[in-house]
């Protein structure tokens, strides 16, 4: 009988909030195909955690659990994953689109000689898998050809998560047969770089730059308008990787995330990388020269042109009426 | 030490996006092609890692005739030799998905017995984020991704991985293995005049991908597995206000926006 399987992710001692959105996608895909969906975790089955699992009730929790997968490795999450399939015989795979799911899923799918289909954001009939191409800029539809696994990873933000039901689920253990020679890398623990001097989640305001700026001679400019603002300067990562703002004021996914009262995003496209770090916000505005760049699909108020020109006259209208 | 570094052309960032008469691709009428921006790390990391401790870097890239290019490039910084796994036109690679590209490219360079592969973390046209693990695969070789730096340790290897939001993380693992490297880390060497002129001198060796195929039937796209059915601009859905006019009026008319709506001056 085929079915769906999903993965849920924990992190931070919870199951991550873009596992509740990649658990919606196979319920609207099971749906879709009327099939059944489990669940996967890696986890004891007496983790608490498992009895946070909400949304709409799954057929079966499997617990994945082994010594060997205390701490995550590529080739112990895949060996895992692998024997699980093989027993749950799910027609579908359904993973969040996190770093952990990028660094394994393409070995796994391999192991089945399928290719996932990574990052998807949206789920039509057929079923038909929308995904990004060109930093967002084109969208793709693709389908899944011949009778496998197929095996997917969804977008952060892209699906909302179910709401509650009622109900029960079973938890059923699964322990895999692992061995510690197959678990060919060793993980260190995690850290972070430095301690942080600025703290942009409480900043009501953020003047946030992008690649656009071309040099870091022109930074001023833009420090120009968050200081008239009474904003923090924020920026996206080609910024930060260069060394023209430090790491810590870094938006995006291996950054900040955060959600001011405003975003004002200059010369950023909009890739979702970036987005996933600032679509919370209240309100956002983008200046941006190009009208199809993506960052105005989640802007409130949006400046079709040159930032050279705009944001300097941005400054002095802000300076006008606060004085 | 001996490293392949993956390398692809990609158009470039600010190509203009106009859709093909396929409903496949983009119209690449006029549009620039650069190095893939993750592979240019990659290839940096490679040849610092030859300064420091000597070898042998070797670039492969899959693309068409116009792939020479960029495979020049890196030679011209610094790489010793290529594999240019030519395909025939723009569309011949289309018909495989990314386990058979990962497919074509283990077999162009299986017979190098490489002690380390590098990839970058993700092509910026298609964007899949999977070419580098699925080569590991293959290539029955251990494998850490989204990585940022690289120091021999021993016999082996230990190396900086980026995690989510911030958090880092050491790995090791013993060659050989294949990494993929994030963007970011390192300042990108430019290629010298001396660089340019040695270049054209550097053994490019071209494989024709229907020559490949037909060396091993099993590399043939009969089946991929995930089928690009169309592409499409991004629907629309936005409820942004457009602020026009000149940039003083535009930005008038945002300040009242921020005084008297979101309420923040
Ligand atoms: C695993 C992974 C993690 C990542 N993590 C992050 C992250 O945490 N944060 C992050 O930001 N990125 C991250 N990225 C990178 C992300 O994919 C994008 O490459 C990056 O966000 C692009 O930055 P940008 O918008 O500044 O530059 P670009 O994409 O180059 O955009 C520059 C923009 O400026 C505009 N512009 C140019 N000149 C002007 C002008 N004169 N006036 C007005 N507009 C102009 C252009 O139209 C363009 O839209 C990550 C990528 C990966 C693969
Ligand atoms: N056609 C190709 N030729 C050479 N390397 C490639 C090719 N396609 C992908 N790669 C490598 O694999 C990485 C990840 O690509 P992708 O899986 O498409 O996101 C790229 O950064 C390249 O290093």
């Amino acid at each position: 009988m085929s079915s769906v399987l999903v993965f849920l992710e924990i992190k931070n001692r919870e199951i991550s909030r873009i596992s509740w959105e990649a658990m919606a996608a196979g319920h609207q895909l099971a749906a879709s195909l009327g099939v059944p969906v489990d669940l996967a975790v890696v986890a004891n089955r007496d983790n608490p955690l498992l009895q946070t699992i909400h949304g709409k009730v799954p057929r079966t929790v499997y617990a994945i659990d082994d010594p060997l997968l205390h701490d995550y490795t590529a080739d112990g999450y895949t060996t895992a994953c692998a024997q699980l399939i093989e027993h749950a015989k799910p027609t579908y795979v359904v993973f969040p689109h996190t770093y952990q799911v990028r660094d394994f899923a393409p070995r796994l799918a391999t192991r089945f000689q399928q290719t996932l289909i990574s990052d998807v954001t949206g789920i039509e009939a057929g079923p038909a898998f929308t995904r990004q191409l060109l930093q967002g800029k084109l969208n793709a539809s693709y389908h899944h050809s011949g009778s496998e696994v197929c095996f997917l990873s969804i977008q952060a933000g892209a699906f909302r998560a179910d709401a509650a039901e009622a109900g029960s689920t079973a938890v059923e253990p699964f322990l895999p047969k692992l061995d510690a020679t197959q678990i060919r890398t060793k993980p260190g623990e995690p850290f972070r770089a430095s301690a942080q001097t600025v703290d942009l989640t409480s900043a009501p305001i953020l003047v946030s730059v992008g690649r656009g700026i071309k040099e870091e001679a022109n930074l001023p400019l833009v420090q120009e308008l968050a200081t008239a603002l009474s904003a923090e300067l924020a920026a996206s990562r080609p910024i930060c990787d260069a060394g023209w703002l430090p790491m810590e004021r870094q938006v995006g996914s291996s950054g900040q995330t955060v959600a001011p009262k405003l975003y004002l995003a200059i010369g950023i496209s909009g890739a979702i990388q970036h987005l996933v770090g600032m679509k919370g916000s209240q309100c956002v505005v983008a200046i941006n020269k190009d009208e199809n760049a993506p960052i105005f699909e989640v802007a409130d108020y949006g400046i079709v042109g040159d930032l050279f020109e705009v944001v300097p006259a941005l400054t002095t209208a802000v300076r006008k009426v606060k004085s | 030490m001996k490293i392949i570094v993956a390398i692809k052309q990609v158009p470039e960032r600010d190509a203009r996006i106009r859709i093909d008469s396929g409903n496949k691709w983009i119209d690449l009428e006029d549009v620039e092609f650069s190095m893939n921006e993750s592979d240019a790390y990659a290839l940096e990391e490679a040849l610092q890692l030859k300064e420091a401790h000597g070898g042998e870097v070797i670039v492969v890239s899959a693309g068409p005739e116009r792939a020479g290019k960029t495979i020049r490039e890196a030679l011209a910084k610094g790489a010793d030799r290529a594999i240019h796994l030519q395909s025939s036109d723009e569309t011949e690679l289309a018909a495989y998905d990314a386990l058979g590209v990962a497919r074509l490219l283990a077999a162009s360079i299986q017979d190098e017995k490489a002690d380390l592969v590098l990839t970058g973390l993700q092509s910026d046209d298609l964007g899949l984020g999977q070419t580098g693990v699925i080569l590991a695969e293959l290539l029955g070789l251990p494998h850490a991704s989204l990585i940022l730096k690289i120091e021999v340790a021993g016999n082996g290897l230990k190396v900086l991985r980026e995690l989510e939001d911030g958090w880092f993380q050491h790995i090791e693992l013993a060659t050989p293995a294949v990494l993929t490297i994030q963007s970011g880390n390192t300042k990108l060497r430019y290629a010298t005049l001396m660089g340019i002129k040695k270049a054209k001198t550097k053994e490019v060796r071209v494989i024709a991908v229907a020559d490949l195929v037909a060396s091993d039937p099993s590399l043939k796209p009969t089946a991929p597995s995930v089928v690009l059915d169309q592409v499409k601009l991004p629907h629309k859905q936005r409820s942004t206000q457009l602020l026009g006019g000149s940039p003083a009026e535009a930005a008038a008319a945002l300040v009242e926006k921020l005084q008297f709506e979101v309420r923040v001056i």
